[in-house]
């Protein structure tokens, strides 16, 4: 529920929220550390640190390149977790995890699911954990108050989000395309009109992730969409152009509001 | 066609973790899957496929030397390498591709490691005119290349995957992540027992046609059901394909022997079950024994043969595992290079370096054996068209010889 409220309150003065991210550890904590400042102080309200995953099935070639490069660098969970402690107490805004379910698992889901009370993270995002098999981590994450965040697609029909929306809470994920992250997204009218059918049938807040890449995209989901979510091009704007780069890039999305 | 009430979970194992865009593919699927169950039409083309064009019945052949050589136990030889392609994957592929038909999919997808199940897709798709995109480890082109090359003639892409360890694992990740882009065209041509319902039950199902072959044979032969049967175990589908039909059976010993490596003491092999070093996880779109670091990376595996080099394991055969109907073995590639040596020599036939797995578990428990205990092994798939690796695996100087003659040869 924190995060409902938070989006509540955030959307009192703006037209749609902005949610970025980072994979921890990629290509280094520093440059993590230096990107959430740049996201900070630019006003970002929400940052999604991914944990690396050895097979990350929901992410693209750039990400699964970037969840690999980590775990070779030899990142692990706890450094992670620690990383998202220090993090947290640092900047007043919303911080999710976003994993695979295997971590999870192996750390213990209900004891996951607290040591993210813990370290004052809101939300997580586990693309693997399918709610109809995932019953521990959905559970836990409610006696816990923690936002387990379902994601929807054009694929799933009415009952499939009324289900999604009842296992889930906080926000809804919404993917506005087939495939996987780091692919353009046209955001044409036919999927601005799902988006606004997700909103309808789930009742909730709905966050657009996938093909983001520029201002205009973020114009078009204003209205429509409440949160607007960056991935993988601000990996590519670090890659490419250096994290210097970055403050131009996250102001220009940051100044649609 | 009678089937077996079927739920994708064993004991704690199974389900169907993926992301949210793939359950409409995989509901769609499940729903075919039971369709067919009462599609008297499909099972027709299906055994017509397998006869008459993979070769089914394939042989039981009685392996007479070498059942005189160890003096124990009467050997004989379920003969998959006579398949069409040279292994049993087409079993499987051709009932996908029949499933593949009647849910109007154009595109078959599938990853593979030694490039089998790929050149099994490959043929498959070229027989049904789909076009087809095959997965493969980059490490594992190298190792295969022959294979890659069939698949290309066939008409089949090749895409070299480079994420992640670049072998089996990546492999299917990367064509879970196509599937998840083209599924509305695409069918994903899973290979083995494993990955989200229903694929570890539709493999199984269609490759268990070897079971239930196994049965008649060796009931014309000996007049009784066998003691043991050996498979190897990768993934697991000729394991479940052999085993399926035994099950409920409980005086068949059921064997499944897992790529050992360099052995117990050292992390270079394969072997989730016998060496009790795979942990309960969830990874690739199902919950099994992966081998796994304690925050559950999944880790590199090795074995000397590239089919069996897998990180996870049948969710079946993980559970029969657990509940002891199904005993796990590894065997290392020291003993599966000496079993080699003697099953050429002993029989006149040539074993894919997978198979030969089961050749070497049965032959380590060979002086337990009762001499009236039959023995059967189930011959995956044949071994000449593992030419290279078999020739760097025994170290053959002569092969070596040739290969850098004719490497020469093309240098110039």
């Amino acid at each position: 529920m924190q995060i409902e409220k938070y989006i509540a309150e955030r959307k009192k003065t703006k037209e749609i929220l902005i949610m970025t991210h980072q994979i921890i550890g990629y290509p280094d904590f520093e440059t993590n550390e230096k990107a959430i400042d740049c996201f900070y102080k630019n006003g970002v309200d929400m940052i999604e640190l991914q944990i690396p995953f050895s097979d990350p099935v929901a992410d693209g070639p750039a990400f699964a390149k970037s969840n690999q490069a980590a775990l070779e660098k030899g990142v692990k969970v706890k450094q992670c977790l620690d990383f998202i402690e220090k993090i947290s107490g640092k900047y007043p805004i919303t911080f999710l995890i976003m994993t695979y379910y295997n971590i999870l698992y192996q750390y213990g889901v209900p004891q996951f699911v607290k040591k993210c009370k813990e370290i004052n993270v809101k939300g997580i995002i586990v693309p693997d954990a399918a709610i109809d098999e995932a019953h521990e981590y959905y559970e836990g994450c409610s006696n816990e108050g923690i936002s387990a965040i379902t994601i929807a697609s054009p694929y799933s029909d009415k009952s499939r989000i009324e289900k999604l929306s009842i296992a889930g809470d906080g926000f809804i994920y919404y993917v506005p395309r087939k495939g996987v992250t780091g692919c353009k997204t046209d955001f044409n009218l036919d999927v601005l009109d799902k988006i606004s059918l997700v909103k309808e049938y789930s009742g909730k807040n709905v966050a657009v992730g996938f093909g983001i890449q520029n201002q205009d995209d973020v114009k078009r989901l204003v209205g429509v969409a409440d949160i607007a979510i960056i991935g993988s091009k601000i990996q590519k704007v670090i890659e490419d152009e250096g994290i210097e780069a970055l403050d131009n890039f996250i102001k220009s999305i940051c100044s649609v509001n | 066609m009678k089937r077996e009430k079927y739920t994708g979970y064993f004991g704690e194992y199974g389900g169907r973790y993926v992301p949210e865009i793939l359950i409409p593919a995989l509901d769609e699927l499940n729903a075919m899957f039971i369709k067919i169950a009462e599609d008297n039409e499909f099972y027709n083309d299906y055994y017509s496929l397998l006869t008459n064009f993979s070769g089914r019945p394939t042989p039981l052949t009685y392996a007479k030397n070498l059942t005189e050589y160890f003096g124990k136990g009467k050997i004989y030889i379920k003969r998959e390498d006579l398949n069409h392609s040279g292994a049993h994957k087409i079993n499987n592929v051709l009932g996908q591709g029949l499933v593949m038909k009647r849910l109007g999919k154009t595109r078959a997808i599938a990853e593979t490691g030694a490039g089998q199940h790929g050149v099994a897709t490959a043929i498959m798709a070229a027989k049904m005119g789909f076009k087809a995109t095959i997965y493969m480890g980059e490490e594992d082109v190298k190792r295969q290349y022959s294979n890659v090359f069939w698949m290309k003639q066939l008409g089949a892409e090749v895409i070299p995957v480079e994420t992640g360890a670049a072998t089996l694992k990546d492999a299917i990740n990367e064509a879970l992540r196509d599937w998840a882009t083209n599924f509305d065209t695409t069918h994903y041509v899973l290979g083995t027992a494993c990955g989200p319902k229903p694929f570890p039950e539709m493999v199984t199902h269609f490759q268990s046609v070897i079971g239930r072959e196994i049965k008649e044979q060796i009931m014309t032969l000996e007049g009784k059901a066998p003691d043991r049967i050996y498979a190897c175990l990768g993934g697991g589908s000729n394991a479940m394909g052999a085993f399926n039909e035994f099950l409920e059976d409980k005086n068949v010993g059921l064997i499944a022997v897992e790529a050992g490596g360099k052995g117990s003491n050292t992390d270079l092999h394969a072997s989730r079950i016998a060496y009790g070093k795979g942990r309960v996880g969830v990874s690739q779109g199902y919950k099994t024994l992966f081998l796994q670091d304690d925050d559950g990376q999944m880790k590199d595996t090795w074995s000397i043969s590239a089919g069996l080099d897998y990180v996870g394991v049948s969710p079946i055969v993980a559970h029969l595992s657990d509940i002891n109907r199904v005993r796990a073995l590894a065997a290392t590639d020291n003993e599966v290079i000496d079993a080699f040596k003697l099953v050429v020599s002993k029989e006149g036939i040539i074993p894919a370096l997978e198979s030969t797995h089961a050749f070497a578990g049965l032959f380590s428990e060979i002086k337990n054996t009762k001499s009236e205990d039959i023995l059967i092994v189930n011959m995956s798939g044949r071994g000449d068209k593992d030419i290279f690796n078999v020739g760097e695996a025994l170290e053959d100087s002569d092969w070596k010889k040739f290969v850098i003659e004719r490497g020469e040869q093309y240098a110039d």
